[in-house]
């Protein structure tokens, strides 16, 4: 009983969340929870198992043992084990937002439009409501000159920032970020990392896979270091980035650049 | 009188087969293109069951000369009691054998549609069908354009078939004139000017729809 309170409490609450491809254990055993306004980290080398981790929350990958609840339901199968029809799981599914690494804007619509149409066509707003919202979002991730430009037009930066206005028109409970910066020529990190440094600051719930250490402490409520699968290490940032507790993440940090408090 | 003066005074009966043409062309390419659709979102997903008999029935047809189609159709059907009117065997005919091509073309292109596109679409709560109807068919189309209007050229060909099964299309007037009064030669170089003037207006009005994906970086040219 105490855990459902918890869970109806928590953003995102993850629990023994376990996942293998093939033979290979990539998630060991997760817990993670993430309050209403708390933005999380997720660091790690790569194969460690931190974007699966991300991707699990909405279930673009399939966990094979725990739960994840968002903002309180359960997402993907219900208690009973029964699977969720599609219908139900897409529901869930835009509570939360997700900004990818490769952007995955449809090229096929305009600025404006590819933030409004899952508003539109899937939260079944009204046309005028939805382009009210969108060029609110455009306006605050500085897009709101290109409404009428074709994502192949835009460079990185400023698609990933269309990104995160489209993510964030489906007002969700929480957003989830994918190595936002991961694809990005290096002088347009900073765009990015200023818009969702913004959100942040606005309070938005936020959970982070990136490799952007600087970053990662100015914004963070709580770090969370992934190995093999395995949470070895969980702390607020200054902790995290000045006394590491294990062997493992002091090594990952040295070489890393750590970096001075921000 | 000069071969050619018969014909002018013919070209009402030119006319009224040119516009039969262009009925069953219009009407079978509409048919077409919505079967082709509608096959290509059967074919989204993993239910093999389903899927498989889909890929047999498109092949089969796609492999299958379209004259014995219409044979069949026409010949065929009434000796196991299914009588159909010629001009709706053909439009039919036409639909189907040229929506498979048509499935076989939006297939091609679904292949190598991005994944990452799919995924930003689940993540923002689409399900299956919103996700097909607004974001993968409107690309398919955009990209196929070009291989969807030779396919045209060959549908509008195609029509040119149906004199065997008595449908009095423009190459039924031309065959008729020709017979009737030994004019193989001028019928015939007629009728193909009105198969590639029509041809050349599509493939205009193709071009045209370039604009489209030209300006969402879908064409490099």
């Amino acid at each position: 009983m105490s855990e459902a309170n918890t869970s109806e409490t928590a953003a995102v609450s993850i629990r023994h969340l376990s996942k293998s491809f093939d033979d290979v254990e990539v998630l060991r055993d997760v817990e993670l929870e993430v309050k209403t306004g708390e933005v999380v980290t997720i660091i790690g080398s790569s194969g460690s198992g931190k974007s699966t981790l991300l991707r699990c929350i909405n279930w673009l990958e399939k966990p094979d043992r725990g739960s994840i609840h968002i903002a309180g339901q359960r997402i993907g199968v219900h208690d009973d084990g029964r699977a969720m029809p599609v219908r139900e799981l897409a529901k869930v599914r835009a509570k939360t937002g997700m900004v990818f690494q490769g952007f995955n804007l449809w090229p096929h619509l305009n600025v404006l439009h590819n933030v409004t149409e899952a508003p539109i066509h899937v939260q079944g707003k009204s046309k005028r409501e939805a382009e009210a919202l969108a060029k609110a979002l455009l306006d605050k991730v500085g897009m709101s000159h290109k409404h009428d430009s074709y994502p192949n037009t835009l460079s990185g930066g400023q698609k990933q920032r269309v990104a995160i206005a489209r993510a964030l028109a489906m007002q969700p409970t929480v957003m989830l970020f994918d190595e936002p910066t991961s694809a990005l020529d290096p002088e347009l990190v900073g765009e990015v990392l200023a818009v969702i440094k913004d959100l942040s600051a606005e309070g938005y719930t936020m959970v982070m896979v990136t490799h952007e250490m600087a970053f990662a402490r100015a914004v963070s409520d709580q770090v969370v270091f992934l190995e093999k699968g395995l949470i070895i290490e969980r702390a607020d940032p200054e902790t995290f980035f000045t006394t590491p507790k294990t062997d493992r993440v002091r090594k990952f940090l040295e070489n890393h650049d750590t970096p001075s408090p921000a | 009188m000069s071969n050619w003066e018969i014909l002018w005074q013919a070209r009402d009966e030119f006319l009224i087969g040119f516009w039969r043409t262009l009925e069953i062309f219009g009407l079978s390419i509409a048919g077409a293109f919505l079967i082709g659709c509608g096959l290509l979102y059967l074919l989204e997903g993993s239910r093999k069951r389903l899927t498989m008999p889909l890929r047999i029935f498109i092949d089969a047809m796609r492999m299958l000369p379209f004259l014995i189609l219409v044979y069949l159709l026409y010949y065929g059907l009434p000796s196991v009691g299914i009588r159909l009117d010629a001009w709706w065997t053909g439009v039919g005919a036409l639909a189907v054998y040229h929506g498979t091509y048509f499935a076989e073309i939006f297939r091609s292109n679904r292949l190598t549609f991005p994944p990452g596109q799919i995924e930003a679409a689940k993540a923002h709560g689409f399900t299956k069908s919103k996700m097909f109807f607004r974001l993968i068919l409107p690309q398919v189309i955009m990209q196929t354009r070009p291989l969807l209007g030779n396919q045209l050229i060959y549908a509008l060909k195609d029509t040119a078939f149906l004199v065997i099964i008595t449908v009095r299309e423009l190459t039924a007037v031309a065959n008729s004139l020709s017979s009737t009064y030994f004019i193989p030669t001028e019928a015939f170089i007629v009728v193909i000017g009105f198969y590639w003037a029509l041809s050349v207006a599509m493939e205009i009005i193709i071009k045209q729809c370039g604009r489209f994906s030209a300006k969402r970086g879908f064409d490099n040219v």
